[in-house]
């Protein structure tokens, strides 16, 4: 059945303009949409500042929500914490058992690290972070990857920042509002990431592939030398990430490099760190003589980290 | 005297006698929950890929398929601009897609002008990929062919989640449609 045609104009000339006014109305909107795209796939940057103050309004939204995960997840796990408790149990005390060998292990690590450090007068201390903040939300319904930050301007949050949790790199921010920024996932096409081995320096680009994973190219292209389960950790060349920030893990090798999973997946992490912008002992470098630049001190250090 | 049942001075919007629609919500309905629709990027659902619906157009075309002429023609510029304000597209790509979809339906209806479950749940089912295609084109990413299955999984949800959100705005339609201003 039709619905009541109010749409057919008929002879009515008033109803015929009003019709033929919304046909107008709408394809102005469609071109002023064409411009707007064609201005801010040329320019990105035009709109950022529209956008994060629409970010800045609707935080609070997200702020609720992420909090509502987190704790949601420990409401599952205090009700599952009741069953299979005899059988946890058991599991604990043998991984605690684990644990404490791996603890002697690692401060054997941290000595020798320490020493290592020493012979190479490496001044490396902690990297202060700017700041830690939640992942509010992200364009889950885009092609693009996207995060909302619940820190900005008022944080000392600035673009270009790498963001990074426990479990390795995240992204870097990309604009920042007063409150909120916007964060550059890994994953997005547009994320490159200079990257090496852990356990050696093959050095290769992180790109991601929009669907969770990255596609690492190796730079020195011949023999792959990448087997599955190799980590890779960001190199720190080029600046902006730290060296040494654990990136990705290899799970199928390709002809020109691999494909890896994403070490910390975003949806996994509540709270994230936001690190200034590293530049590296750039002036040091520079003034150093030649010959002790050869054995790059770096990564020594970071891939002793990463063991 | 006959007494007339309780219920007779009553239908699914409430009392008929000194009563009437509130024009705010009548009118504002469906533009809060299309721009709620557009909100969902704040949902504390972080995707490693594009998954979600795109709840701000799923509604946009729910609504305008159960009440065609209630949402103005124009109506796709303020909507569209909202959602990419959050979506992460370009600014511009949610404008010209919600009016370009505004006018087809316009047009559709013109030569169509039935109504039923299977025709919406059809349209739906042509548009929706058209717009997620057309978004991941605008988007600005290195997409190529070989990426296309990326969209598959979101494609197939969009669609078969419509009907769910084409039931929500029913719903939602008959709560706009409540009489809750007093008359007098």
């Amino acid at each position: 059945m039709a619905p009541p045609s109010a749409k057919r104009s008929g002879s009515n000339k008033k109803a015929q303009l009003g019709l033929f006014a919304g046909y107008l109305a709408a394809g102005l909107g469609a071109t002023l949409g064409v411009l707007l795209l064609a201005i801010s796939l040329w320019r990105p940057e035009t709109f950022n500042g529209l956008r994060s103050m629409a970010s800045d309004a609707a935080a609070p939204v997200g702020e609720v929500g992420a909090a509502g995960r987190v704790g949601s997840r420990n409401f599952f796990e205090a009700i599952a914490g009741y069953y299979n408790a005899g059988s946890k149990n058991a599991e604990l005390e043998e991984e605690i058992r684990i644990a404490r060998v791996r603890l002697a292990e690692a401060r054997a690590l941290e000595q020798e690290n320490e020493r290592l450090r020493a012979v190479l007068q490496l001044v490396e201390g902690e990297v202060e972070p700017v700041t830690t903040a939640r992942l509010i939300g992200s364009t889950s319904s885009s092609a693009r990857r996207f995060a909302f930050l619940s820190a900005g301007r008022r944080d000392g949050v600035a673009p270009g920042m790498p963001v990074t949790s426990p479990l390795g790199l995240v992204g870097r921010v990309l604009e920042v509002g007063a409150n909120t920024s916007r964060v550059l996932l890994l994953t997005d096409t547009d994320s490159v990431v200079p990257v090496r081995r852990a356990t050696d320096n093959t050095v290769a680009f992180a790109e991601g592939r929009a669907d969770g994973s990255l596609r690492i190219r190796l730079i020195n292209l011949g023999i792959n030398p990448l087997k599955e389960g190799d980590i890779f950790v960001t190199s720190g060349a080029g600046g902006l990430f730290h060296p040494g920030t654990a990136v990705a893990m290899v799970t199928e090798v390709t002809d020109d490099g691999a494909i890896g999973q994403l070490l910390s997946n975003p949806a996994a992490t509540d709270v994230v760190i936001v690190k200034p912008i590293w530049q590296g002992n750039v002036v040091a470098d520079m003034e150093a003589p030649l010959d002790t630049l050869e054995p790059e001190g770096d990564e020594t250090g970071s891939s002793q980290d990463e063991e | 005297m006959e007494r007339l049942a309780p219920r007779a001075r009553r239908d699914a919007y409430g009392s008929k006698i000194n009563r009437d629609h509130s024009p705010v919500l009548a009118y504002g309905v469906p533009w809060i929950t299309i721009m709620l629709g557009s909100l969902t990027p704040l949902l504390p659902v972080i995707a490693p890929a594009p998954i979600l619906p795109p709840m701000g157009y799923l509604l946009l075309l729910a609504w305008r398929l159960l009440r065609p002429g209630l949402l103005p023609m124009w109506a796709g510029l303020p909507l569209g601009f909202f959602n990419d304000l959050y979506s992460g597209q370009p600014i511009g790509s949610g404008i010209f897609l919600f009016s370009i979809t505004m006018i087809a339906l316009e047009l559709l209806e013109l030569r169509f002008p039935w109504r039923s479950f299977w025709q919406d749940w059809l349209v739906a089912a042509l548009f929706i990929p058209v717009f997620l295609l057309a978004s991941a084109l605008f988007s600005g990413t290195s997409l190529g062919i070989a990426n296309l299955p990326l969209l598959i999984p979101q494609l197939l949800l969009s669609v078969v989640v419509f009907p769910i959100v084409a039931k929500m705005v029913t719903l939602l339609d008959r709560f706009r449609l409540t009489r809750v201003r007093r008359i007098g």
